[in-house]
């Protein structure tokens, strides 16, 4: 596991897309460890929904870039059976709205296996699918229901907001004994961003500090990490000074990390793309609470999608998730007049 | 200010806020604006005492002082009237009175045609403050973040005394911020008398005082021995003489002969202040007095190089009784200009001192014992006390901490012109 150098990665490294980090992620995988194929619905001479995996059934051949059926709980169930037998699949399951229709799969099989069998059978399952809102998909397309996952003991749940992440992240979630579940935001495909070539392998476990700050903490994941660093600066122009946190892991989720930044600026405020009742920053926000309470110089504050359906009309989407704007607001509030 | 013309308003006076729930009195001890003074939201204009503490208090408007309506030390009653102030238009100058009538309806009572409103504005339903004045409703509980009531604690504040500018009024951080640089700017480590003060607090706030010494303050420590044999014998002689209530005890010719070495070497004298040293013009010596229950206080005695031998000694006395009774005044623990201390018989034998922020030195004093000292080409037992001094490497060198180090010892050594 290395962390990046600062140097390395603004001056040196090439910048690529989040798609093409996905990519060269998936790519190396499959070069480098004969273990590893792909299947998931579309992912072969498509290319993948998002395009993720395009190029890679012509450059790897259909043993190890397999289509499936539109059967999310078969190809997920066959994917735990291949990972069971000593393979290391990558299940790409096209949003997670349709992985709740692996939910048993994954839940009652996957997270359980090793607990039931006494640790004689682990499931080294990586499964990969998209999350979020922002592209006028409409509601069965858009949730972020990340959250519901993090719940459940037994997985490993990632949600990389960087290219370098994408990039880096796979190569980890491979050599985990035990289920990991990417999810990548799909706003976040065509962003681009440096990546080092030579970085390796990433800890799946800390958050980083995307921006340092001193005023309050911005806890955010995936898509909601750069409108939380436009917003971050947006409040320094008016001299708020805000730290953005990004999880990077919704399970386990990294409660120290949070709570070191919280009692250096003893004010925090979790953007969630999820909703709010029952949502992953309702735990945030209760775990920052029993841990920082004699820190806090605010209640924790919560910014999350409204309670709807995802609407498809554009200016209604827009309405429903946060937005910097939104951020910029819910933060100055916090911090009161200055 | 288009709202003072609309109603005829282009003064104001600030009245004496309930500083805790339980205020109804207090006494405004200090001024900290002058006749004149613009001054803005939030800046401090005055020390209020109270039944429990000193408190810095802040103006709520912008405005021009132009008068003081109370004495200082008079107990008045809260709401009166202290200060007035002319309104600031808004190229930031003053407004005049035009005593044009008001049109705004929304006023609950007419402005008067007078241009001077004074006995409107002491009305309680004018808007003469319109924000909040601190929380007078003796059953509110006091709001305050989880933060603002761990820093309260920690520095020994009392919440209640606090005006929260958080959601709801909440007391938050920087409400504490303010207050306890107020509190760290009374120089002596504290704004309550000491009868109020827990052992707790007291350390947390020597803590914090200390703590920012050694942060801030890059310390050079000299040390000289000094023979007392002079010192003592003539003391012995002055005060065998006197009765017990009027004899002169040793501090207080430490405490002069450092104003006198201070009055020459006036580098030693005054506080840092942002980036430069700022000298003194009134050399106030502070005295450490360890408190019995533990915890130590620094009055001072003021001017202590314009008063004689026995005035010191007189005010020394006051200031130990007071410490140890706890009923120090604010006026002798602001303002210190230089530290003593001094471990006394029991103590040990030398100290390397810890400046008082922001002062520039301190001159340390261990117990008189008895030596080995050469006199010319003699060898003979004198009473010897190791003098340092601990100062403030950015105001001065070691040569002038050595040549104000002599100075002390030259007029321990001559106490006959102390």
């Amino acid at each position: 596991m290395t962390d990046p150098t600062p140097d390395a990665t603004t001056v040196e490294s090439p910048t690529m897309t989040y798609r093409e980090a996905m990519r060269e992620a998936i790519r190396d995988a499959l070069a480098t460890d004969e273990r590893v194929f792909v299947m998931g619905e579309d992912v072969a001479d498509y290319g993948g929904t998002y395009a993720v995996t395009k190029g890679l059934y012509e450059e790897f051949g259909r043993d190890r870039v397999r289509n499936t059926p539109l059967s999310e709980s078969g190809f997920v169930g066959a994917g735990i059976g291949a990972a069971l037998g000593g393979l290391r699949p990558i299940v790409e399951i096209m949003t997670v709205n349709f992985s709740l229709l692996a939910l048993d799969q994954l839940v009652n099989t996957a997270a359980t296996l090793l607990h039931m069998s006494g640790g004689q059978f682990n499931v080294p399952l990586v499964v990969r699918t998209t999350t979020g809102a922002g592209r006028q998909l409409a509601a069965q397309h858009s949730h972020s229901l990340e959250g519901w996952f993090a719940h459940v003991p037994g997985l490993k749940v990632v949600a990389p907001a960087t290219p370098e992440d994408a990039r880096w992240m796979l190569p980890t979630a491979l050599a985990d004994p035990n289920p990991v579940i990417i999810f990548e935001h799909s706003a976040l495909y065509n962003e681009r961003g440096p990546v080092d070539p030579a970085l390796g392998p990433v800890d799946l476990e800390r958050a980083a500090i995307r921006r340092a700050g001193s005023d309050l903490s911005i806890v955010a994941s995936a898509g909601m990490v750069p409108k939380a660093i436009a917003a971050a600066e947006q409040l320094a122009a008016a001299g708020v000074s805000a730290e953005v946190i990004d999880l990077r892991s919704l399970r386990p989720l990294d409660i120290d990390t949070l709570a070191a930044s919280l009692d250096r600026t003893h004010r925090a405020l979790v953007v969630d793309e999820g909703w709010r009742t029952g949502g992953l920053n309702a735990e945030i926000a209760a775990s920052l609470t029993e841990r920082c309470f004699w820190s806090l110089d605010a209640p924790v504050a919560r910014l999350a999608s409204t309670e709807v359906p995802i609407p498809y009309a554009k200016h209604l989407e827009t309405a429903a998730i946060p937005q910097v704007d939104d951020i910029v607001a819910s933060a100055r509030a916090l911090v009161g007049d200055r | 200010m288009s709202d003072s013309t609309d109603l005829d308003v282009s003064r104001f006076d600030y009245l004496l806020p309930s500083l805790g729930a339980d205020m109804d009195e207090g006494r405004v001890v200090e001024w900290r604006v002058g006749v004149g003074d613009t001054v803005h939201r939030g800046d401090l204009i005055a020390v209020v005492e109270t039944e429990k503490s000193d408190i810095d208090i802040e103006i709520w408007h912008d405005g021009i002082v132009e008068e003081f309506l109370v004495p200082v030390g008079e107990l008045i009653d809260v709401g009166t009237p202290i200060v007035r102030l002319r309104h600031l238009d808004a190229d930031g100058g003053a407004t005049e009175t035009t005593g044009a009538p008001s049109s705004r309806s929304s006023q609950p009572s007419p402005p008067p045609a007078d241009p001077d409103v004074t006995t409107a504005l002491l009305e309680p339903t004018t808007a003469v403050i319109p924000e909040p004045t601190p929380a007078v409703d003796p059953d509110r509980r006091v709001l305050a973040s989880p933060f603002a009531r761990r820093l309260a604690a920690e520095r020994g504040l009392d919440l209640s005394t606090i005006e929260g500018t958080g959601p709801h009024g909440a007391v938050v951080e920087a409400d504490i911020r303010r207050a306890g640089t107020a509190a760290v700017a009374n120089a002596a480590a504290t704004t309550a008398p000491e009868r109020q003060r827990t052992p707790a607090s007291m350390r947390a706030l020597i803590a914090e005082r200390m703590s920012r010494a050694n942060r801030e303050i890059p310390h050079y420590h000299l040390a000289r021995d000094v023979d007392l044999g002079p010192l003592d014998a003539w003391l012995a002689e002055r005060n065998a003489s006197r009765p017990i209530t009027e004899r002169v005890l040793p501090a207080a010719c430490l405490i002069r002969a450092v104003a006198l070495a201070a009055a020459k070497h006036r580098e030693f004298n005054g506080a840092w202040v942002d980036d430069h040293p700022e000298p003194a013009d009134s050399i106030n010596v502070a005295m450490a007095i360890s408190l019995r229950r533990g915890g130590l206080v620094t009055p001072h005695v003021e001017a202590a190089d314009r008063h004689s031998l026995d005035e010191v000694m007189e005010r020394l006395n006051e200031l130990v009784a007071a410490a140890r009774s706890g009923t120090l005044r604010a006026s002798w623990m602001t303002g210190s200009t230089i530290t003593i201390t001094h471990l006394g018989d029991t103590g040990a034998d030398l100290v390397h001192g810890v400046i008082s922020p922001p002062q520039l030195a301190l001159v340390g004093f261990g117990r008189s014992r008895l030596r080995p000292w050469v006199i010319e080409d003699l060898v003979t037992i004198r009473p010897i006390v190791t003098a340092t001094l601990a100062a403030d490497h950015r105001a001065t060198d070691g040569a002038d901490g050595s040549r104000f180090l002599a100075t002390i010892a030259h007029h321990l050594e001559h106490p006959e012109d102390l």
